[in-house]
C-alpha cells in the first residue's frame, strides 16, 4: 500500500503567485490511478500473490498533462465522453484527489454540488439529517442552525421534517440533498450532473438557483452531458478527451465542435 | 491552510474568498489531517449523535440494553467460571465486569470505526472530509456507551460492598489511555479493511483470540510464572489492569502497569495516525 500518488512538483514554478482574478489554476496536472491488474478482493489473495511476486499493477492515466484556468465569476462547462476525466477534474477541484504530477491552486471556499444522499441516515428525521449532512459538507453547528429554515423551505418539506427519512420518497430525499448542498455560500460551485433530480418543477427551481449563483458572481464549474444546458449556462467550455484537453473556447464553439466529433 | 486566514477563530478556520489551497505547498499529511479534524469537530459530534439516536430509536428498552447486556454476560460467566470451574478470585463479579466493559469498549470501537470508515469511503470519494473523523467518532461513541455501563458496575460494587475511594479518580486516566490505544489500533485496522473485504473476518477471529490471551475473565496469577512476561507484552493486559485496580480492590494502579499502558497507548496512537494519514489519500482512488 505504498502511496503511488505522492505529489511530484518538480516541474512547477514555486515562486509564481496566483492572480487575484483566478479561481482555479491547474498547471500540467497528471492523475494516475494505480490499480491491481486483476481486481484483488481478499486479504488472503493479496498476501499469496505478494509472496509469489504476482502483484501486477496497471497505471491508468485519468488526466494527462492538463493545464487550465478558471477565472473568478465565470461559468465553465466541461464536456467529454464517459471516462474522459471530467469527474477526476471535479475531484481535484474538490480536493478529494491530489495530483500525481503538476500543481493545482484553488482560491476560496469550494462547495461540490454532488449527490450526498449517501450521508443520510434512514432512522433519523429530516431535521436531524440536515445537521448530519451539513456537518459532512464542513458546516459548523451554528451555521446549520442559521440556515435550517431556508433549507427546509427550499426543499418544500416543512410538513414532514420531523418524520424519519425512511418515510420519504426518493424525490423528497433528492430535494433535501440539493437544498442542503446549495445553501452554502461558496466562492466556487462544482456541479456534476445534478439536475436530474426531482420532478420538472423542482428541476426548474434548481436551474433557477444555479442562475442566481452565476448572477451573484459565484465561479461555477459544470460537468454535463446536456449540451443545451452547457450552452445556456456557461460562458466558456473545455472539451476533455481521454484525459487530455481537446479544445477550449466559448461554450458555443466547444459544443458545436464536440457535437460534430 | 489556516495561516492564510485572518478569521481563524471560534468557527475553526473559515475559508475566505482569499484563502488559497496550493497542492505544491501542503503540510505533512499527519499534521494536515489534525488541522482538518479540528475544523470538522462538529462532524465528529454529529456522527456520535447519529449513532446514539439511531441505536436507541429502534429499541424499546433503549439505554437499558446498554446497561443490561454486560450484566447478563457477567452473570453467565460468573456462573460458569466461578461456580463450575472453581476460579477463586475475591469479588469475582466486579473483577469480571470491569474487565469485560473495558474489553468490549476496545473491541466494539475498533470494529465500529472500521465499518464507519468503509461506509464513509463512498462519501470521501466525492466530497472532502477528514477521514479520521469517522474513527474518532466511533471511539467517542464507545466512550458514551462505556460511561452508561458504569452505572450497573457501580451497582455491583455497592452490592458487593466494595468501597469507592480516591483510587477511583484514576479511572478517567485509564479510560483515556484505552481510548488512545483503541483509536490507534482502529486506524491500523481500518486502513487495511478499506482494501480487503475479508480482513474484518480475520480481525474478528484475532479479537477473540486476543481476548482470551488477555487476563479479562481470569486473573494473571493462573498463568505459569515463566510465560507471564509474554502476557505483559500485550498493552491490553496493562490497560485492563490499571482500569480494574480501583474498581476491584479500591487500589491505585501499579506504577509498572501504568507506565507500560501509557507508553504503549501513545506509541500505538502515533503510529496508527501516521500510517492512516499516509495511506488515506488512496481511499479516493478506489473507485
Amino acid at each position: 500500500m505504498k502511496s503511488p500518488t505522492a505529489p511530484d512538483n518538480r516541474n512547477t514554478t514555486e515562486t509564481e503567485t496566483l492572480s487575484p482574478d483566478t479561481a482555479i489554476r491547474i498547471d500540467r496536472v497528471t492523475v494516475r490511478y494505480r490499480l491491481p491488474h486483476e481486481r484483488i478482493h481478499t486479504f488472503k489473495e493479496y498476501v499469496i500473490r505478494m509472496l509469489r511476486g504476482q502483484l501486477r499493477m496497471i497505471d491508468h492515466l485519468a488526466l494527462r498533462d492538463v493545464s487550465m484556468e478558471v477565472r473568478r465569476g465565470e461559468v465553465l462547462g466541461i464536456v467529454g465522453r464517459n471516462g474522459a476525466g471530467k469527474s477526476t477534474l471535479l475531484k481535484l477541484a474538490a480536493r478529494v484527489l491530489q495530483p500525481t504530477e503538476g500543481r493545482i491552486r484553488i482560491r476560496g471556499r469550494v462547495a461540490p454540488l454532488l449527490d450526498v444522499g449517501g450521508g443520510f441516515h434512514p432512522e433519523l428525521t429530516g431535521h436531524e439529517n440536515i445537521f448530519l449532512n451539513g456537518a459532512l459538507l464542513g458546516l459548523s453547528r451554528a451555521e446549520i442552525t442559521r440556515r435550517l429554515d431556508s433549507i427546509v423551505e427550499f426543499a418544500e418539506l416543512r410538513d414532514c421534517i420531523e418524520s424519519p427519512l425512511r418515510t420519504y420518497s426518493s424525490g423528497m430525499i433528492a430535494r433535501l440533498g440539493f437544498a442542503i448542498a446549495t445553501d452554502v455560500e461558496p466562492d466556487i460551485l462544482l456541479i456534476d450532473e445534478i439536475l436530474a433530480v426531482g420532478d420538472e418543477k423542482f428541476r426548474a427551481k434548481c436551474a433557477g438557483r444555479i442562475r442566481r449563483f452565476r448572477d451573484a458572481g459565484t465561479t461555477i464549474v459544470l460537468v454535463s452531458h446536456d449540451m443545451h444546458m452547457v450552452r445556456e449556462l456557461c460562458g466558456r467550455a473545455v472539451w476533455l478527451n481521454k484525459g487530455r484537453v481537446e479544445g477550449e473556447g466559448t461554450a458555443d464553439e466547444i459544443v458545436t465542435l464536440y457535437s460534430r466529433a | 491552510m489556516c495561516e492564510h486566514s485572518p478569521l481563524a477563530g471560534k468557527t475553526g478556520c473559515p475559508e475566505t474568498a482569499q484563502t488559497v489551497f496550493d497542492s505544491a505547498h501542503r503540510q505533512p499529511p499527519a499534521i494536515e489531517e489534525l488541522v482538518q479534524l479540528w475544523r470538522y469537530r462538529d462532524l465528529v459530534a454529529q456522527l456520535v449523535i447519529r449513532n446514539i439516536k439511531a441505536r436507541y430509536k429502534r429499541s424499546v428498552l433503549g439505554v437499558v440494553w446498554t446497561m443490561l447486556n454486560p450484566l447478563l454476560m457477567m452473570a453467565v460467566l460468573s456462573l460458569v467460571l466461578h461456580g463450575l470451574f472453581g476460579l477463586r478470585v475475591p469479588n469475582y463479579s466486579a473483577y469480571l465486569l470491569a474487565g469485560l466493559l473495558l474489553w468490549q469498549f476496545f473491541a466494539q470501537a475498533t470494529l465500529a470505526s472500521t465499518s464507519e470508515i468503509v461506509w464513509g469511503a463512498s462519501l470521501v470519494k466525492r466530497i472532502y472530509v477528514p477521514r479520521t473523523a469517522f474513527a474518532v467518532a466511533a471511539v467517542g461513541n464507545g466512550l458514551v456507551n462505556l460511561a452508561l455501563s458504569l452505572v450497573p458496575l457501580a451497582l455491583i460494587m455497592a452490592v458487593l460492598g466494595i468501597p469507592v475511594g480516591r483510587a477511583a479518580l484514576t479511572i478517567p486516566v485509564s479510560v483515556l489511555l484505552t481510548a488512545m490505544f483503541t483509536l490507534g489500533v482502529a486506524l491500523f485496522v481500518s486502513s487495511v479493511a478499506v482494501y480487503f473485504a475479508d480482513f474484518m473476518e480475520i480481525y474478528q477471529v484475532a479479537l477473540t483470540a486476543w481476548m482470551y490471551l488477555t487476563p479479562v475473565i481470569y486473573p494473571i496469577d493462573i498463568v505459569p510464572e515463566r510465560y507471564r512476561w509474554l502476557f505483559k507484552l500485550n498493552p491490553m493486559c496493562h490497560l485492563v489492569d490499571i482500569f480494574r485496580a480501583p474498581i476491584h480492590m479500591n487500589a491505585l494502579p501499579a506504577m509498572e502497569s501504568l507506565c507500560a499502558a501509557a507508553g504503549a497507548s501513545v506509541l500505538v496512537l502515533l503510529l496508527g495516525w501516521l500510517f492512516f494519514t499516509r495511506n488515506s489519500d488512496e481511499i479516493a482512488y478506489r473507485a
